[in-house]
């Protein structure tokens, strides 16, 4: 019976102009205000930093970023974020599974520690792992005496970023998941899937977007990362040195042709994570959109 | 296959979903457990397939027990209420998952897989769609796939849930009759879980009332309608007057009026506060009493579309009352609101139970 009432309302709806609507002045002064913010914060100082680098010229560029340190900084940067990443995406599709699929004591409780990376400043991480495994203290001492290095080493620089990047991936998946439901899954099992025929054939596939979505901003975290890195790497040049740290080193050595080149590759990175998010996130919408028929039907019922 | 359950019970917390369930299928049988929402009737199909594990009592299939046996393991089709087709797979793909995830040893070669999915599609109807995704399909096509990839892998039982809830009514009636016909052709031990009484009496053999996590009737669609074994059973099923009564000496008074009316459910009250149930259909107006039956009631509203005529009246005692007559008797009483008439319980159709 409510059924027809729902379908009037749904036909009717997109007739009327949404009471919302702004006057054209105010919409037209708010679009000027957030070109000029995007101008004055994004595009100039993105100009800027190309232009800073090839202010030497094309070949001090190359060669301000193809030296053995800068070698050596873009090499440990890509090392961490491919060690980063992998375990992000199993960390993330762990947790998001154990969040969206089960009912638990606690769970707001753990939801709110997986965010804990986000809101605690990198640097307060960094600390806390040169407290936790620095050569003074008990743990650290313990691992030197067997001739094994964290703080001021790439170990180090490999856990502090994975441990700010842990949430990334979960925190997209969860929504996914959730969305997505348990029907499917159980639909499989029914069928005679194993758990982890299930899992790769249903549950993976229905959150790949997700997924991809999550990899992209953890990789950019992690390349882009440098409180935390910044402290427990001891900036050794050659050896403990990611891009960011690398930047910031030319640049207090007033080398600023070349600390804007190895900038402009991040800042390359940047644009092609943004790309990359963009066509991905897209995917995601659409793939959340389509897991949603199924409540507007219940509804309908209802 | 057939199922026994025997003192099922299953909580959630602090909630009863389940409380006792004792109930035998037989081979071959098509059961509806029809109910409410929060009348535990999902939660029993989704025990039945394994999906939950009771909290006490055993699942028996052909009398072994299988309450402990996986999901996997107990050869089972459930159809699920939003039908649950991957997203991601072709109709064709969804059809053929429950072959290609068996174990190499027993797994068909891929053209046996392609002919027995498309043995399966043309069987539901659905071959030209093979290659679709499943959001490109209608509601009623989807019910369909569903049902086609359950019976992939040769069932053993299959469970349904609410298997056409969420389809419009035209629809609905057609996969109704369409369902009946392949459980006859293929003969398999059916349980489906419905809230539409109308689709519980006209698919099953058996009809299992449930109310708040307990039977409260087993029994073929007959024997429910006509004769409900409680209040629940008797106002849940199909359309009631209620009238607050009390009996006196074996004879059941409703205010002041006496009525002389036999029992339906062939109990007999002695004495005591009663409610009593009459079918709109099973009472008669008249202009006159007719005997000591009739009681007096005056004309509020005729509706006469439809194909029978719908008429309110108020008793005499002040509650309302529903009657169905056909439209011959309405043209021959021609009645107009405020008339005063007599309503006559045809025999032995007041359901009276003590309270």
């Amino acid at each position: 019976m409510f059924e027809n009432f729902g379908f009037i309302a749904g036909a009717t709806r997109h007739h009327h102009r949404p009471a919302l609507a702004d006057a054209p002045v105010v919409r037209i002064a708010l679009i000027a205000l957030t070109l000029i913010f995007l101008g004055m914060f994004l595009f100039i100082p993105l100009a800027a930093v190309f232009t800073e680098a090839f202010a030497k010229g094309a070949s001090a560029y190359f060669a301000a970023i193809s030296n053995s340190e800068a070698r050596a900084a873009i090499r440990l940067t890509l090392t961490t974020a491919s060690i980063a990443v992998p375990l992000n995406v199993a960390f993330g599709l762990a947790a998001a599974w154990l969040i969206a699929r089960f009912d638990f004591r606690g769970k707001q409780l753990l939801v709110t520690l997986i965010d804990l990376p986000f809101s605690v400043s990198p640097v307060i991480s960094g600390m806390l792992f040169v407290l936790l495994l620095g050569v003074r203290t008990p743990l650290g001492g313990w691992l030197a005496d067997h001739g094994i290095r964290i703080i001021f080493a790439e170990p180090g620089i490999i856990i502090a970023t994975v441990f700010v990047t842990f949430p990334i991936a979960a925190r997209e998946l969860i929504p996914v998941m959730q969305a997505g439901g348990r029907d499917e899954e159980e639909a499989a099992l029914v069928l005679g899937a194993r758990g982890f025929q299930m899992f790769r054939r249903v549950t993976l596939p229905n959150v790949r977007w997700g997924l991809m979505y999550g990899v992209v901003l953890c990789a950019a975290r992690a390349m882009g990362e440098f409180g935390a890195v910044s402290v427990v790497s001891g900036h050794i040049r050659g050896a403990t040195n990611t891009m960011p740290l690398y930047v910031e080193i030319l640049y207090n050595d007033y080398q600023f042709s070349a600390a804007f080149a190895v900038a402009s590759l991040l800042a390359m990175l940047a644009i092609v994570t943004l790309a990359l998010k963009q066509a991905v996130g897209r995917r995601v919408a659409s793939t959340i959109r389509a897991a949603a028929p199924a409540e507007s039907i219940e509804q309908k019922a209802a | 296959m057939s199922i026994e359950l025997r003192n099922i019970r299953k909580t959630f917390g602090d909630f009863v979903a389940l409380d006792n369930i004792n109930l035998d299928v037989a081979k071959g049988e098509m059961v509806a457990l029809l109910g409410l929402s929060g009348s535990g009737k999902t939660t029993l199909l989704r025990i039945i397939a394994g999906l939950e594990t009771p909290d006490a009592g055993s699942v028996r299939f052909q009398g072994a027990d299988a309450t402990s046996l996986s999901v996997r393991d107990r050869r089972i089709g459930f159809v699920f209420q939003h039908y649950a087709l991957f997203r991601h797979m072709t109709v064709f793909e969804n059809v053929a998952f429950g072959l290609r995830v068996r174990p190499r040893s027993t797994r068909p070669p891929e053209s046996e897989i392609r002919s027995r999915v498309h043995e399966l599609l043309r069987l539901v109807q659905l071959d030209f769609l093979a290659d679709r995704l499943p959001s490109a399909l209608s509601g009623g096509q989807r019910q369909r796939v569903a049902l086609a990839r359950t019976l992939a892998v040769e069932p053993r039982i299959l469970l349904l849930d609410e298997p056409f809830g969420s389809l419009d009514a035209r629809v609905r009636q057609e996969l109704r009759q369409w369902l009946r016909r392949l459980h006859k052709q293929l003969g398999i031990t059916c349980v489906f879980v419905t809230h539409d009484q109308e689709e519980a009496l006209e698919l099953a053999d058996r009809v299992v009332v449930m109310n708040a996590g307990r039977i409260e009737q087993i029994g073929t669609p007959e024997e429910v309608y006509h004769r409900p074994a409680n209040a629940f059973v008797a106002s849940f099923l199909g359309n009631v007057n209620l009238f607050h009564g009390r009996i006196e000496d074996g004879r059941v008074f409703i205010a002041d009026t006496c009525l002389e009316v036999g029992t339906a459910n062939g109990g007999s009250p002695s004495s005591g506060k009663a409610m009593l149930y009459v079918r709109p259909h099973l009472l008669e107006i008249d202009r006159a009493p007719r005997g000591p039956r009739s009681f007096p009631a005056t004309v509020r509203n005729i509706n006469p579309a439809g194909p029978r005529v719908r008429v309110e009246l108020t008793a005499e005692w002040g509650d309302p009352v529903n009657v169905d007559i056909d439209h011959e008797s309405h043209r021959r009483l021609s009645l107009e609101p405020g008339a005063r008439v007599f309503l006559h319980p045809k025999e032995d159709q007041v359901f009276i139970y003590q309270i």
